[in-house]
């Protein structure tokens, strides 16, 4: 319990500095400490292979792209501080819709009855058989949850297909592509005459 | 004795648990001062020269030398720097290098495996603190605010993000036969036949990857030398400095670790000498692989960026999903 109160405090205030941090890097590293704290709540509530996979997948792969991006394009830059400062503006508006949603999630909880917890999710974290375990969780997505499992697979595939596209016909209008193969073809050039093999 | 297991059995598992912590954080750090011994020693003698061996006999107290000549030293921060991600970026290195020993058993009694925590998803929790080390060296190249440093930064994120894919598929074949993802479970399924001998390529993946992921030669582009002054640490300097370099090394014997737990049979003996402890047997097949690690980088070259590039993606990563796709057909097929 005192765990889950350290760890919302923390996902909270991690959240709060991704948005309001004054440079994208800041705002990188805050996302990061909130997924490795939500990772950490996964766990506490028995999902062993959800808080593996938060890690290996979030944080693992996706934001250490961001961090990529940043460095490459933000080097140098100055801070997002500049120009005027509209918080204290939205504040207002935003706080009462946060607040009034709030009150409608707490109501529509406090009215729902909670199912009882089955026997088989008591146990020690991890092992199997016990809700949220590897070999459990990978047993569901085989099987019973096959169908949205693929369907989920195929809808992120066609996602990339269109972002190539995109990018692709991006490249080809600017009307670059015969100057890129020209210096791509120096390059190479270059590369033989200083001895390739 | 008795007396003492019973008060030890008594204690709470916190305590436990920072008992254990403790003592193993301390055999990984004398374990990395002497890794970063042996290895200068075994360069030395592989380039017929005699490696450090002014501080005490055989050089063996260099590594208190260099730590205090570490400490020592004056903490720079440079004026284009980012102060507090430059502070951050060696303590996330040196956090993801460590806490992954906290999932690594070493051995096993009658009540279970050594380790600090006996995960069941041990070998997933791996890879997933691994993959977390490579925000250390981005962030700390990003956040130097010079050129070399920010260009190792990307070659390293560059590098990590194409080699992990591959590594972990490595993993995956070595997982389909033990049938489990805890640690203990595929040394226990490697006590006829080490995984090395059925998922050979598995293992030469692993190996190649593994190399690239800890930034050693001959993947050791992020701070190459020759171009890039020291890479993503050359604004570092003393003990900031020293947390990267510890970092790598951890990071090292983490490497040997998981290849010896995976591939080479953990604590299980060899030639059928059983009344050798198992903790002895692991210490060895781990000290064979370090060894492994410094003989490659005294005997290959660099490789060339863009090679690097094209040898992690039209080469590994399709040998490693054929590797997966064959031990996947033989496992369906035997049941």
């Amino acid at each position: 319990m005192i765990l889950f109160w350290i760890l919302s405090i923390l996902l909270i205030a991690t959240a709060v500095w991704t948005i309001t941090a004054s440079k994208p890097v800041y705002s990188v590293v805050g996302l990061l400490a909130h997924f490795v704290a939500l990772a950490v709540l996964y766990l506490s509530l028995s999902a062993e292979f959800l808080a593996v996979m938060q890690i290996i997948v979030y944080s693992g792969a996706i934001l250490v792209l961001f961090v990529f991006v940043i460095a490459l394009l933000s080097s140098g830059v100055a801070p997002f501080s500049v120009g005027p400062n509209r918080l204290p503006k939205a504040l207002v508006p935003v706080m009462g819709i946060v607040i009034i949603a709030f009150g409608m999630l707490i109501y529509a909880v406090s009215r729902t009855s909670m199912p009882a917890p089955t026997g088989q999710t008591l146990g020690p974290v991890g092992s199997a058989g016990v809700f949220g375990s590897v070999a459990d969780f990978g047993r569901a997505l085989f099987t019973t949850q096959l169908l949205p499992f693929e369907v989920t697979a195929f809808i992120l595939m066609v996602a990339v297909i269109g972002v190539v596209l995109l990018a692709g016909d991006a490249m080809e209008s600017s009307g670059s592509a015969a100057q890129a193969k020209q210096v791509h073809r120096e390059m190479r050039e270059a590369i033989l005459r200083e001895g390739d093999r | 004795m008795q007396a003492f297991v019973a008060t030890l059995n008594a204690a709470p598992i916190w305590l436990i648990v920072l008992i254990k912590s403790a003592v193993l954080l301390l055999v990984v750090v004398t374990t990395f001062a002497y890794a970063m011994l042996f290895e200068r020693k075994i360069l030395g003698w592989m380039q017929l020269r005699p490696g450090p061996n002014r501080v005490g006999p055989w050089g063996l107290l260099q590594p208190a030398a260099d730590a205090a000549k570490l400490i020592l030293k004056e903490d720079l921060t440079p004026k284009t720097a980012d102060p507090l991600i430059y502070r951050l970026a060696p303590f996330i290195s040196l956090l993801t290098a460590f806490s992954v020993y906290a999932v690594i058993p070493f051995g096993q009694s009658s009540s279970g495996v050594w380790a600090i925590g006996n995960v069941n998803a041990g070998i997933l929790l791996i890879l997933a603190i691994t993959s977390m080390g490579v925000y250390g060296i981005s962030l700390g190249g990003w956040a130097s605010g010079s050129k070399y440093p920010l260009l190792g930064s990307l070659r390293s994120t560059a590098q990590m993000i194409s080699y992990e894919l591959a590594m972990s598929l490595s993993f995956v074949g070595v997982l389909m036969l033990a049938g489990t993802t805890s640690l203990g479970g595929i040394v226990h399924a490697q006590e006829r036949l080490w995984f090395i001998v059925p998922q050979f390529l598995g293992f030469i993946i692993y190996v190649i990857t593994a190399v690239a992921e800890t930034n050693r030669a001959p993947f050791d582009l992020v701070e190459a030398e020759t171009e890039l002054v020291a890479g993503f640490h050359t604004e570092y300097s003393g003990l900031r400095f020293g947390l990267f370099f510890i970092a790598e090394y951890v990071n090292m014997l983490t490497v040997a670790c998981v290849a010896t737990l995976l591939f080479f049979g953990g604590w299980n003996a060899l030639f059928g000498l059983v009344m050798v402890p198992g903790v002895i047997w692991f210490l060895l097949k781990v000290g064979a692989f370090l060894f492994f690690y410094m003989w490659l980088r005294a005997t290959l070259p660099r490789f060339r960026y863009d090679r690097l590039m094209a040898f992690g993606w039209k080469i590994l990563l399709p040998f490693a999903t054929a590797n997966l796709i064959v031990t996947a057909i033989i496992v369906a097929f035997r049941g």
